[in-house]
Order: C-alpha cells, then structure tokens, then sequence
C-alpha cells in the first residue's frame, strides 16, 4: 500500500518525532510512504478564525500539493476532518472542476486508515502504563473516529486502557480560543487532566496533539504526576 | 475591544475559576444529561426524527409569511387578536394599553423567554402593575432579582440552601425549608395571586398554523392557571415559534420534552385555541397573540444563518456545551446564553456587540451533535466569524498576522526559516501573556519534520 503523508504545520514543528513514529507503524503495516516536501498546512486556523479567504489560497495549495489518487494520511483528526468536510464549501467558488478534484481527495486519520483501509487491529506494539483516552472533537465529531484508536489501543501489551467518563469532552484547546478565552480553555483543561489522574492514569493519548499540547502546558506548568503522548508513539513503542 | 466584550472577559475568568460554581453547574448538568441519555432511549429512531424535525421547521421557515398569515386568519375567525410588534417597545406599548383598558393591577406570568429579551416585567412594575413570576425557577430568579440562567432552568445555579435563604429573607419562610416545603410554600402564595389577577401573561412553545392555536408546555401546571383564573390572557412570541400543523406535536412534542428534561412527554401540553365562547363554561374573555419580530428576520434575510431559526428552545446544547458549563448563564450577559444563543444574539442586538460570543467557542461540535433540530451551530459560530471579519470588526494586527500566515503557508522555504531556538523565542514574545500563567508554553523542535525529512535523503 502506498501512502501520502500529510504532516500537519504544528506537527512538522513541534513534533516531528511523532511524525517519524507514524511512519515507522506504517511501514510495519507494510506501506510505502511518500512526502511531498512542498506541503504546509490545510488551512484551518485561518477558517477557524473566520479570514476565509486568507484560506482558500493555502485550501488550493493543499489540493495542488497533494494530487493524485493515493490514500493521503496524517496523525491529527482535526485537519482530516477540515479537509474532509469543508473543503467543498471554502472551494466552491473556484469553477466546478475543482470541487469534484477535493472531493476525490482520500484522506485518513492514522488510527481511521489502519483500521478501515489495512484492517489491522495489533500493530505488535507493547507499552507499559495505564493511560486514558481522550477524544479529540476533530477525530470524533469530525471524523466519527471512536472505535479505531480503542481497538488498536487494547493490542498494546502492558497497556491498561481505563475509559474515562469525560473522554468525549472538549479538552479547552481550539485553536485561538486557548489566547483570546484563556480562562475558560484553562478550566476546561484542568478538569481533563484533574480527572485522568483521579481515573488513575499516567498518560492521557490521543489522536491529536494539538489537544496534548494545551493539556501538557497545564500539566507541565503545575507539575502533576501526568503525561501526554501521541497515539503514534504509543504504538511505535516496542 | 467592546465594552460587552471586555465584560465577558471579566466575568469568564471569574467564573471559570470559581470551583464552587463549577461544582453546582456540572452537578446540575450531570443530572439533566443522564435524564437525557435515559430519556431519548424512548425514540425508536432519533436521528429520523431530528431530519423530519428539521425538514418541517426548514419548510416553515421558508414560508414563515404564509404560516403566519394562516395563523392570524384562523385565529382571529375564532376572535382571538393578533399583535404584530417589530420590536420590543411596541410589545411593551401593547402590552399596557391592553391593561389600560381592562384596568389591570396585577398580572400573573409563566415561563416566557422573549418577555425577558424585551424587559417586561420592569416595565410593567415602573407603570404600577404588579407581576408575578409562577413558574417556581422563575420566582425564585424573580425573587433574586436575577435574569434566568439557563432558558429551561433558569434557577439552576442556586442550591436549595441557598434558595431556601432566598426565601426566607425575602418571604419571611421559616429557615431551612426543604425543597417539597418551598413548593408548598410558594403554591400558596401564588393561589391567591392566581385568584387576583386581571391578565394571565403566557410564552408560546408552538404557534399552530392550521388550526390557529397556541401550544404552552410545562411541568408544573401553573401556566394553566395563568389562563384560567384572569379574564384576559396575552400569549407573547417570536415569529419563528410556528409550526405547519397541529399534527407536528406529534413529533414536536416528544423531541422538546426529551432534549429538555429528559422526559417522554412534558407533564402538561396545552393547546389554547381562543377565547371562551358563548356556550363554553371556562376560559378567560379575552386572548391576545402577540408576534415579535425584534431582529429574527435579520436572520431570516441571511440564507445561512436562517436556520439558527428552527431553534425550539429546549436548551440542550447550553446543557452538553463546555463553555456553558464553565462560565454559566450569566456571562454572556444576553437573553438567550449558550450555543444558540452565541449563535443569535449578534442578529438580535449588534454584530459590534456581541462578536466575541462566536469565537467564544473551542467549536468542539457538541451542541450540534444534540441539536433536535438540526442547526449546525458550531458552522454558523465559524460564519459568524467570517461575518465579523467582513464587516471589518477584526483589529488591523490581526489581519497584518493572517496575511504573513498565508505568506509562510504558501511557502515551503518561509517555515523551515531560523532554527527552534529562535521560534521559541518568538514565541514567547508573542504569546507568553495570552497563552497565561497556567499553562507553559510547547517547544519548537530543533528542526523541522521537513528539514529532517530532506536531512535523511527519505
Ligand atoms: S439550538 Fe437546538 S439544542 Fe439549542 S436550544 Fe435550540 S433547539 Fe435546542
């Protein structure tokens, strides 16, 4: 299986290892994989904060960089889901041909492409800890991802899942919301990471590090007994 | 940044750090949301009767002009009066000319959001009438001196020691009551109210077309009594509380009880059709309908908002919203709170004023995930935003920042510019003081995933 690798901005710089991990689970599936060095970012954050047009240019140049018919997959469910879902909007001005050309755009979550597209379930991958996980609203109201990352997540030996009870809740990140309402994403947050380790976790893992940074900032700056990690790197580890 | 703005700052950071207003809030909710995971067990096929829900307020609402007239043709054949108002003041002037001429002293009222959009109950008071608040969430805010805070609870945010405080300061009730003896307690009390009213003051849940009746729901039978003791009975509600059919409570009924409260059915469904005819032995003389406008057909006129105006106000997105849950009601310092009413109030009192409310929003989908009807609310809090920005609300930095974001998006070179090291402190420079004291500040990599990508001739 081939497979294009879309690394979103905020991986590319601030955590490229995870990126690297991704590849190294893809590779151990059995997939080639392929990196367009000319990509950027999908254009989220400028829809998000409402410069629609600011996005359509980087939209374009997302459908220019990644052309073609392989499976297009990245380690972040919010930035599949926003090409998923609103790229037919934002492009919808640009003449028909490029309307249809998105939407044949296949694009994958990284938990969603190993489980519906290679079928694979254990990825051989062993960690020892006891973790939660959380839903990052991209993957799961985006994307409708709530069995993959479980399924794959209860294969890892050592692993002890706990299902928190607030695992669907919004972790208080959203994009500039964490600046301009800093309170509230703060209290959001807290209550995330105060009820992970109330559940007895050590690590909270999710499909999305833009949710991990925000809660690794929270937990960092008050030094608690918590980590976040990346569902890449949990099935990286052997 | 806008006064209004610069008030929900305020107010959020102090109520997102109050862990005792946490506490009762999430409480509160927790309860209304098992109610609700239990109750909508009930529907067979939810998701069928949100599309057929959504499909019949679609079709109403493109043809509100034509449902209206319906409504007011029927209506008045059976000799009820139909008010038409654009806008609070001429509510307000309605409202007291009709009890000028009846001669009203008092008027008792249930639960009605739109009488709070237009301050009737000040209003009424500063013209000597007294009114009385019958619903008991509503009393106890009534009594406070407190705008409701939440659309279906609007006491939710006060325990019962702190109610029974309420009432004993305010009532002369003996200290501690129970809240079986706070009800007790109130229902006397407003008996007697009931008895002495001249005008029965109503919300509307559904206005009915085809039949040209009004259809009140609630739990506690004190709208009844509203209608049925005063002689006069005014109905107030906005334009987009109508439904084709009676035969759409069907639907309608269930999907409001159930995303309200977690009930099957609310415990009292009334139609109420008109005045008391000749040969009819209750009933009050005279009905009123009166049909506010006040900015809905802003959203009417915007093709993609519109549909923020199927809304049947069951408050279910306030209940599974978390930024509901961490500021509470109060914040947004406007009628309708929560997701709705982020999504609505810029249409209903200013764009200028009540922007912030749509970026306000981590947009994590839940609301629209639970939305009876439908409404995509966390798209339109995002086109709220684009709206903003067109109509140029945006500061110039923030629009100097979005231009040199499309520069480095559009160029590879520009983001594997300077090392980690250099972005770290950029990054801090920019965003230490926004990013805050409660959360430390992620770590660029040496390199870039790209830069190592190239390095590693992959
Ligand atoms: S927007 Fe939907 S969920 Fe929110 S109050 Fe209205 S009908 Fe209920």
């Amino acid at each position: 299986m081939h497979v294009n690798l879309f690394i979103p901005c905020f991986v590319d710089q601030l955590y490229p290892q995870t990126a690297f991990n991704m590849i190294k689970v893809l590779k151990k599936a059995g997939c080639t994989v392929h990196y367009n060095t000319e990509q950027t970012c999908c254009g989220q954050p400028a829809y998000n904060a409402g410069y629609w047009d600011e996005c359509r240019s980087v939209a374009e140049k997302f459908v220019h960089d990644f052309e073609g018919n392989q499976y297009i997959v990245a380690p972040s469910g919010s930035c599949i889901g926003f090409v998923r879902n609103y790229y037919g909007k934002i492009l919808e001005n640009d003449g028909h041909e490029k309307e249809m050309r998105h939407q044949q755009l296949p694009v994958y979550e990284f938990t969603e492409f190993l489980i519906t597209v290679l079928n694979v379930e254990d990825i051989g991958a062993a960690f020892k800890a006891s973790a939660v996980y959380h839903d990052a609203c991209g993957a799961l109201r985006e994307c409708g991802i709530k069995e993959a990352p479980r399924k794959l997540l209860r294969h890892v030996k050592g692993l002890q899942l706990i299902e928190a009870p607030d695992c669907e809740v919004c972790c208080g990140f959203g994009g500039t919301f964490a600046v301009k309402f800093e309170p509230i994403s703060i209290g959001m947050g807290e209550q995330k990471v105060l009820n992970a380790i109330e559940m007895g976790a050590e690590y909270i893992i999710s499909t999305d590090l833009s949710c991990l940074l925000h809660l690794d900032g929270y937990i960092r700056k008050h030094k608690l007994a918590l980590k976040t990690i990346h569902i890449a790197d949990v099935l990286s580890a052997t | 940044m806008h006064e209004q703005e610069k008030l929900f700052q305020e107010e959020s950071r102090v109520k997102a750090t109050d862990l005792e207003h946490r506490r009762k809030i999430n409480y509160s909710l927790m309860q209304s949301d098992l109610a609700f995971q239990k109750g909508k067990n009930a529907f067979p096929d939810l998701e069928s009767a949100r599309k057929r829900a959504k499909n019949i307020k679609w079709e109403t609402i493109e043809h509100l002009n034509k449902y209206l007239l319906e409504f007011e043709k029927k209506f008045t054949e059976r000799g009820g009066k139909v008010i038409w108002a654009e806008n609070p003041q001429q509510v307000l002037d309605a409202v007291l000319q009709i009890c000028k001429q009846k001669q009203a002293k008092s008027v008792v009222k249930s639960k009605s959001m739109v009488t709070e959009e237009i301050h009737l109950n000040p209003f009424l008071s500063r013209h000597g009438i007294e009114v009385v608040e019958t619903d008991l969430g509503e009393y106890i805010q009534q009594l406070s001196g407190e705008a409701p805070y939440h659309m279906v609870a609007p006491s939710m945010h006060k325990s019962r020691e702190e109610v029974a405080r309420l009432f004993h300061d305010k009532l002369n009730a003996p200290p501690g009551l129970a809240p079986e003896e706070l009800t007790l307690f109130t229902r006397q009390i407003l008996r007697q109210k009931y008895v002495d009213a001249d005008i029965g003051i109503t919300g509307v849940n559904f206005l009915l077309a085809d039949i040209g009746a009004v259809a009140v729901t609630e739990n506690e039978g004190n709208a009844r009594l509203c209608t049925s003791f005063p002689k006069t009975h005014i109905a107030i509600t906005g334009i987009e509380k109508i439904l084709p059919s009676v035969n759409d409570l069907a639907l309608f009924w269930p999907l409001l009880a159930t995303h309200g409260s977690g009930q099957q059915v609310t415990v009292y469904n009334t139609i109420f059709s008109g005045a008391r005819k000749e040969n009819e032995t209750d009933g009050p003389e005279d009905m009123y309908v009166i049909l506010l406008d006040n900015g809905r057909t802003n959203i009417l006129a915007d093709v993609t908002a519109r549909e923020s105006l199927f809304c049947i106000r069951c408050g279910a997105c306030l209940n599974v919203c978390p930024v509901f849950k961490n500021i509470g009601g109060h914040t947004y310092n406007a009628t309708y709170g929560g997701p709705i009413g982020s999504v609505i109030t810029p249409y209903l009192s200013g764009l200028k004023s009540y922007k912030h409310l749509s970026y306000a929003s981590s947009l994590c989908g839940v609301c629209t995930q639970v939305c009876p009807v439908h409404i995509n609310l966390h798209e339109l809090l995002l086109y709220n935003r684009n709206k903003s920005v067109k109509a140029h609300c945006g500061s110039r930095s923030e629009k100097i920042g979005w231009l040199l974001w499309k520069k480095a998006c559009l160029n590879r070179a520009m983001m594997n510019m300077t090392n980690g090291r250099i972005k770290n402190f950029m990054i801090k420079l920019l965003f230490r003081k926004s990013w805050g004291d409660n959360r430390s500040l992620p770590d660029f990599a040496p390199k870039t995933f790209n830069e190592l990508w190239k390095a590693t001739g992959q």
